[in-house]
């Protein structure tokens, strides 16, 4: 199978439904022609598709997310880029309050077809304004989808899923992952909004991790597996909704669970994860469930405290040596 | 004066007063504790409304604020699904979803009623793209306040829709208050038409209490938009006959504030112009009056024998299509 990028991973996907759809349109700050985007995704996309479709707009965030809404809610299906999930900061309003709830406050009456994208995560000392991961916000926001692929294969079919959808979506692409290749199919194909994907198959311990930690906890467990622990690798790949029966069926299976994000410990992803596994998966722990987040602080710019702030693989490996050792409850 | 003309005189004579007899009525029975929630009354800015709505045609769009009830019956809405509503029935516009402050009906172009101040510009934004994309003169009116001329929302959407010369007419309802505050103390500049300037857009200041004057301004504003020469921005001077919310007691008021407005209250004026210049009878006028009463009431009996909705039922139109159904993982 040919390999790509994710970058171009996501592009392939942009374009296809553009060419299949046309009520797809793209808008967001600097994604037109001769720039392509702070990100470099859209770039060519101006050229095919014409600057009707592929809408520079004013640095003016809520602006860009309430053109999607009022286009969604008349026959479109806009797909906005947001250049840094942090901008969400400037524009919640049109996605907490108008995106997520029209349908719902309406009783019904429309429908909100419409993709925010935007790359979160750290990595390159963005510092604490352009390398969050504010995925769990959108999480606890009822009406919106929440999707974080972590491959080129997944961001793609997940990406074209979400612009098929009908509701809105908050499509987090990893900034870190935009030059990560892997293998994609070059036919024709979506990944199911709401399945998650086992990405290495173990008996010891389950690992959910998303996004980049994804990479990370695969390279923990190749070295423990030298060691003889054999990890079990879930991606969720969409938050909302969460494919909890994968998960659930991994934790039953190996009796252990670390779950790993790189959005901030408390109240992540994981925490969410954590309370599933104890209303519905008990009695088959061998282990207290452990979280793997980065440390409550802000993104730091240095590149030492950024590492040692963001999960890796080594402190993926070292928590889960220690979940094969008596079992005590982590410190506080 | 054409027939056509007269009756459409006469449409808004009617539409006004449906207006003010149906906010009449929602203020007593919130003030009997019959409507759940707050309101927000557009008592006394009926003008505003019916002179828009008026000049639009059937594909517009509209797109409303917190204090919507007359957008809604204006542009065609039924006052007893708004009724039922209001009372938070099942038979209610959003099937008790929404209340008074996203109250709405989508297939009349209406794209929600916002309870968040300013929120609404740049979603008309998006209607008015996608009315141009798609090849179509549909235009969009899009209502605000004089206190959402503050939020940056708004300045950011007026800003895109010159950029993008969309089809949007902006229509202030300038109340003279934000909430309490009165636009002396909130706005930096006496017209909210000024600050159109900022963003090279044509606009205009009428008198917002003038139904005819509100809609011949409306009809060269749609005309602007849909001709393609972008977007418009009509500032209508008006009043607001309660306080923010229904129950406010509107202690902010200066003395003779009120009594001033009320000498230029919309609805009897508009009916003395169609008595002196022979458009209608009194006798046809009070018929009217006489039909909406009935109506009204006939609204809120409705509403008040509908069912409350099936608690259950709150758990849908979260998502749609969605095979996962409506529940939170």
């Amino acid at each position: 199978m040919r390999t790509i990028t994710y970058r171009e991973a996501v592009r392939e996907a942009l374009a296809e439904e553009m060419r299949r759809d046309s009520s797809v349109f793209l808008l967001g700050e600097d994604i037109g022609k001769k720039f392509g985007g702070t990100n470099k995704v859209t770039v060519g996309l101006c050229e095919e598709f014409g600057d009707e479709r592929v809408r520079n707009t004013p640095i003016s965030e809520s602006a860009i997310v309430g053109a999607a809404v009022g286009g969604a809610m008349t026959g479109l299906r806009p797909v906005a880029e947001i250049g840094f999930i942090d901008f969400v900061g400037v524009c919640m309003d049109q996605i907490m309050n108008q995106a997520a709830k029209l349908r719902y406050m309406t009783g019904g009456q429309t429908k909100m077809p419409l993709v925010i994208r935007t790359p979160g995560g750290a990595g390159r000392s963005s510092a604490a304004q352009h390398a969050q991961s504010l995925e769990t916000l959108f999480c606890h926001i009822p009406g919106l989808l929440v999707i974080q692929p972590s491959s080129p294969r997944d961001v793609k079919g997940l990406l074209k899923a979400a612009i098929r959808d009908s509701n809105p979506v908050v499509f987090i692409e990893h900034k870190m992952l935009y030059n990560t290749k892997g293998e994609v199919p070059e036919e024709e194909y979506t990944v199911p909004i709401g399945s998650a994907d086992v990405k290495r198959e173990g008996a010891d311990i389950t690992v959910v991790a998303t996004q980049r930690q994804v990479y990370a906890a695969l390279e923990a467990a190749d070295v423990l597996g030298e060691e003889g622990i054999s990890v079990e690798v879930v991606d969720p790949r969409t938050l909302v909704p969460l494919d909890t029966e994968t998960i659930l069926a991994s934790v039953r299976k190996t009796g252990r669970v670390l779950l790993v994000h790189e959005s901030v410990e408390r109240c992540g992803i994981g925490a969410e994860i954590a309370a599933l596994v104890a209303e519905q998966a008990f009695d088959y722990l061998d282990y207290p469930v452990r979280r793997l987040g980065a440390r409550n602080t802000p993104v730091p710019f240095s590149p030492p405290l950024e590492d040692f702030v963001i999960p890796n693989a080594e402190r993926i490996a070292d928590t889960v040596r220690s979940m094969f050792q008596t079992a005590v409850y982590k410190d506080a | 004066m054409t027939e056509k003309t007269r009756e459409s005189y006469i449409w808004m004579f009617r539409t006004m007063t449906r207006i003010r007899q149906a906010e009449a009525k929602v203020a007593e029975l919130y003030m009997a504790a019959e409507i759940p929630g707050f309101l927000h009354s557009s008592l006394g800015q009926e003008a505003v409304a019916v002179g828009v709505c008026a000049a639009l045609e059937s594909g517009d769009y509209l797109v409303s604020h917190h204090r919507g009830h007359g957008h809604l019956l204006a542009r065609g809405g039924r006052t007893d699904l708004m009724m039922a509503e209001l009372l938070g029935k099942e038979s209610g516009y959003c099937s008790g979803k929404g209340g008074s402050m996203h109250i709405a009906d989508v297939s009349l172009g209406i794209l929600g009623a916002n309870g968040i101040v300013g929120s609404g510009p740049p979603i008309a934004n998006g209607a008015g793209l996608s009315a141009k994309l798609r090849g179509t003169s549909d235009i969009v009116a899009c209502f605000f306040g004089d206190g959402a001329s503050n939020e940056g929302a708004f300045h950011e959407a007026l800003n895109l829709a010159k950029v993008w010369s969309l089809p949007v007419v902006y229509v202030c309802e300038n109340n003279q208050y934000a909430l309490s505050t009165p636009l002396r103390d909130h706005c930096a500049v006496e017209n909210i038409a000024d600050r159109a300037a900022a963003y090279n857009m044509p606009a205009m200041t009428v008198d917002g209490n003038d139904v005819l004057a509100v809609h011949e301004a409306c009809v060269q504003s749609a005309e602007h938009a849909r001709s393609g020469k972008g977007p418009i921005l009509i500032e209508c001077r008006t009043y607001r006959f309660l306080g923010h919310f229904v129950g406010d007691p509107f202690v902010y008021r200066p003395d003779g504030e009120e009594e001033e407005w009320k000498t230029r209250d919309p609805i009897p004026r508009f009916r003395a112009y169609l008595l002196e210049n022979d458009i209608a009878s009194k006798q046809e006028l009070e018929k009217i009056e006489a039909e909406v009463a009935e109506e009204v009431d006939e609204a809120v009996q409705f509403a008040k024998h509908s069912p409350y909705p099936d608690p259950e039922s709150a758990m849908e139109h979260v998502y749609s299509d969605w095979q996962w159904g409506n529940e939170y993982r």
